[in-house]
């Protein structure tokens, strides 16, 4: 285990191509380490122990030492240098250049983001069945570990690659572009990217997308948005997902909706089942109405 | 967690702004509606920076309050949460400050 960050060789992120069956182990992306494994660190303790003092005392005490301070200490003048540096620039430079690169091959980016088990590949499996003859569509996955939710992906003939994140609690924009190179999406086509579950820093990290959309099941509770306000922020649709179970729950749903209005007055909320299929055209036309938006450009 | 890889960004980027100068603070700003814990920050700093030219650098976090504007009225007040509601009854409010992830300067020896 690396005792710089805590990561085992397990936990490096990956990508597992499923069209082709290969599997890639991340070189360069944020988590690349920049620190190096190779403990090359030298413990030759050199220093000697030859105790040369002489224990003559013939000390004389008379007082007229001169403390003449003319020794320099040699203490190099610390200098304060500003930076003004964004932590999270470089992401974001990664990201801006997907973004272009969407732009240039006229891919629509989506950013699907949830905590876990809210049901973002139950709702992609059903949105891809629906829309993939309409438009081509490729997903990047991304989950710590398995390529399970990719396996689910592939069974709808769709193009899709696997990134695990390994120790890591979300996409960062260098894993999407390494994912990309694999995906190999068309032009023209819609690309979604099915974030690791997480409210939290998923919202932090750009990947270029054109927009996030947040899935919020009703099992969750009705504070999600308050509780966790950075995601609801960045999302420009809250689909409020499972229900089909609304009469059996104790959810508030105005609140809910008064909740995530509060934190983004512009998030657009629209109310599905990925099981029964209810609502799910609303949803649909969003999309739509994107790449409407993307044609029109 | 995800202050750990902040963490590893921001000894990356002093790393390479230093050479081999040996850092003796470093300073940051992190705003309070940030979604960054500045202790944990502190947690992951000295294990990030070992054997590295930041090790046993003094970290220094100065957090920053929190301010919104209305997008209707223009008026600012501050902001605990990143909602709220404005005088003028809007919630149409944009954050102005509190979101800050700034390194803001490194003394070098």
């Amino acid at each position: 285990m690396c005792a710089t960050c805590g990561c085992s060789d397990s936990a490096e992120p990956k990508i597992v191509n499923l069209q082709t069956g290969k599997t890639l182990t991340l070189q360069g992306v944020e988590h690349s380490h920049d620190h190096e494994h190779g403990h090359g660190h030298e413990h030759s303790h050199d220093h000697e122990h030859s105790h040369d003092h002489e224990h003559g005392h013939d000390h004389e005490h008379g007082h007229d030492h001169e403390h003449s301070h003319d020794h320099s200490h040699e203490h190099p003048q610390s200098r304060v240098i500003s930076l003004e540096e964004q932590v999270l620039a470089k992401n974001d430079l990664k990201a801006e250049r997907n973004r272009g690169w969407f732009e240039g091959s006229n891919i629509l980016a989506l950013n699907l983001v949830s905590s876990p088990g809210a049901g973002k590949t139950t709702l992609l499996e059903r949105t891809i069945k629906d829309l993939q003859n309409e438009f081509s569509i490729g997903v990047i996955e991304g989950d710590q570990a398995t390529i399970n939710d990719a396996e689910r992906i592939a069974r709808t003939g769709c193009r899709v690659v696997q990134i695990n994140t390994g120790a890591g609690c979300h996409l960062d924009a260098q894993m999407l572009a390494n994912g990309l190179e694999q995906l190999k999406p068309e032009r023209d086509s819609v690309v979604f990217i099915e974030n690791v579950g997480n409210l939290v820093c998923p919202a932090l990290f750009d990947l270029g997308e054109k927009s996030k959309v947040t899935i919020l099941s009703i099992t969750e509770g009705e504070d999600k948005p308050v509780k966790y306000p950075h995601m609801f922020r960045a999302s420009a649709v809250l689909l409020l997902n499972k229900m089909d179970l609304f009469p059996h729950l104790n959810f508030d749903l105005e609140a809910c909706k008064k909740y995530a209005l509060s934190v983004n007055s512009k998030i657009k909320i629209i109310e599905v089942s990925a099981q029964t299929g209810s609502g799910l055209e609303l949803w649909y036309d969003w999309v739509r109405q994107q790449i409407k938006s993307r044609q029109s450009r | 967690m995800h202050e750990l890889g902040i963490t590893q960004n921001i000894v990356s980027i002093v790393s390479e702004k230093a050479g081999n100068q040996k850092i003796k603070r470093v300073k940051l700003e992190i705003g309070k509606l940030s979604a960054i814990m500045p202790d944990a920050i502190r947690f992951c700093f000295d294990i990030c920076a070992e054997g590295t030219v930041l090790a046993g650098a003094i970290l220094e976090i100065d957090e920053i309050d929190g301010r919104g504007q209305c997008n209707i009225c223009g008026a600012q007040m501050p902001l605990t949460l990143l909602a709220g509601i404005c005088a003028c009854g809007t919630n149409d409010i944009k954050c102005i400050a509190g979101e800050e992830l700034l390194i803001k300067e490194m003394e070098v020896v």
